[in-house]
């Protein structure tokens, strides 16, 4: 491993020149694959994510379908060139389990049960990855099924916060996310104040765990309003233009 | 009891609508009293009363009463499989095609309805736990033999419907010709004169898309009244 980097500076300032509570610039468009039931880009940093969403549709193969509910489908999915090295277009460990945790953390928010026995199907695509891909692909992903028109309770908004050099950072990127202490993402349903994904790696004391989850709260406020004039903004004026 | 929002106000899943006694229409939910959308639409408010939001997008979902266009994807040994745009399959079984009882062992079905065949068909049962059944033995039901069809998204159905059939009834009488619009989002014109014919094919697509503007049907009639004017219908 190479040599830790300086990740916080004299000024409290970090590696890309933001403050600790300051998230990376978010763009968020809709609706930008013709083909798909709903689509979303998401650029958050140096992130770029495509999701697709399709259904709700017959499921195939049949026997997976559910008699009282729709299944829901996320495959998560890294570019071979979203990378500095190339990465194997084959699923690896990592995003079978990413895929997983990107489904549960969006399930709460859908009704299922309004469509039984077919399925949904999220594809998030990486195009361009620099740490907290599962969040940004969480947001991303949201918008994409409220696009595809499909009821849900609330969108779902996601951040990662961890620790880096002794003080909590919000969003953190690649570079803070290998050499920080701690790396937590979170994804939440703003309007309803609850959490649907929280993971943790590294190590953090309960004291500066609720810390964690203030300021992870206070940024998917600013993240959710991002989803909700995205979504807006296509439908209101020249959005038609985007994409 | 507060209402959160100015009528047709585009709103996305989750935004707080209202507080308070208020009847739920489509496409919203309730927590505690309070009513949050469930769509991305537009937010409406009915009476006074009902809070509802008309979806933007979404897909058809079988009713039963409902007048459907489908198109054979499968003939079985006593029925078919019809695509009705939506996700889940209808079927249309002997008993609800054929006016006289047949021997299914000694006809061949495909000489009735073949595939990729256009019908109109009615939903008579659908549960959520059986695929949609239709029945194509009532008046105006059947196979379709001539005509435009046109496929819009499902949501924009009411549009073109119009208040009480307005819409449609003015393109009917305008453009001289029939027009049978599926619950599904399909609709079949079909017209004497074929130019008239795909002029009004092109002014539902048009619907389709400024479905969101207001006195739309009196603008669609200055268009064809335009067009006849000039001669180009």
């Amino acid at each position: 491993m190479k040599e830790k980097p300086i990740l916080l500076n004299e000024e409290g300032l970090r590696v890309d020149g933001r403050k600790l509570d300051e998230l990376r610039s978010i763009e968020i468009k809709v609706g930008v694959l013709k083909n798909a039931d709903g689509s979303a880009y998401i650029v958050q940093g140096k992130n770029k994510i495509m999701v697709a969403v399709y259904g709700p549709r017959e499921l195939h193969p049949r026997h997976l379908s559910l008699p009282d509910r729709a299944v829901l489908r996320c495959r998560y999915h890294m570019a071979p060139f979203s990378v500095p090295e190339r990465k194997s277009p084959a699923p690896s460990r990592r995003e079978v389990e990413l895929s997983k945790v990107i489904r549960q953390a969006l399930e709460p928010a859908l009704f299922l049960e309004m469509f039984p026995r077919t399925s949904i199907d999220v594809f998030i695509e990486v195009l361009q990855a620099d740490g907290g891909t599962r969040c940004a692909s969480i947001t991303a992903a949201a918008v994409a099924l409220a696009d595809a028109g499909i009821p849900m309770r609330d969108l779902v908004a996601a951040v990662a916060v961890g620790k880096i050099d002794g003080k909590i950072a919000l969003d953190l990127n690649h570079l803070e996310d290998q050499y920080g202490e701690a790396d937590i993402p979170v994804a939440m349903m703003p309007g309803l104040n609850q959490i649907t994904l929280l993971q943790a790696d590294g190590l953090i004391t309960i004291e500066e765990l609720k810390e964690v989850l203030e300021l992870a709260k206070a940024g998917i406020m600013q993240i959710y309003k991002k989803q909700k004039e995205a979504l807006k903004s296509k439908y209101i004026g020249s959005g038609e233009e985007l994409g | 009891m507060p209402v959160f929002f100015t009528q047709r106000q585009i709103v996305a899943p989750g935004d707080l609508l209202a507080e308070g006694n208020y009847n739920l229409g489509n496409n919203v939910y309730s927590i505690d009293g309070k009513i949050y959308s469930s769509v991305l639409g537009l937010a409406e408010i009915r009476e006074g009363r009902i809070i509802t939001v008309i979806p933007l997008k979404g897909c058809y979902i079988p009713k039963v009463n409902d007048i459907v266009i489908g198109k054979v994807v499968d003939v079985g040994i006593a029925s078919w499989l019809i695509d009705i745009n939506s996700p889940y399959t209808g079927y249309l079984q002997v008993t609800d095609a054929l006016s006289k009882p047949v021997d299914i062992t000694k006809i061949q079905l495909r000489k009735f309805l073949d595939i990729g065949d256009i019908i109109v068909a009615k939903v008579i049962a659908f549960d959520l736990m059986r695929d949609p059944q239709l029945t194509i033995k009532e008046s105006k039901l059947g196979k379709v033999e001539r005509g435009s069809l046109v496929e819009i998204s499902p949501v924009k159905v009411p549009r073109v419907i119009g208040k009480r059939g307005s819409m449609i009834s003015m393109l009917e009488r305008e453009l001289d010709c029939e027009i049978i619009v599926g619950q599904n989002g399909r609709i079949l014109v079909t017209g004497k004169n074929k130019a008239r014919e795909l002029f009004a094919v092109r002014l539902i697509k048009m619907i389709e898309k400024e479905a969101h503007v207001t006195g739309l049907t009196d603008k669609i009639k200055n268009i064809i009244i335009k067009a006849k004017k000039e001669g180009v219908i």
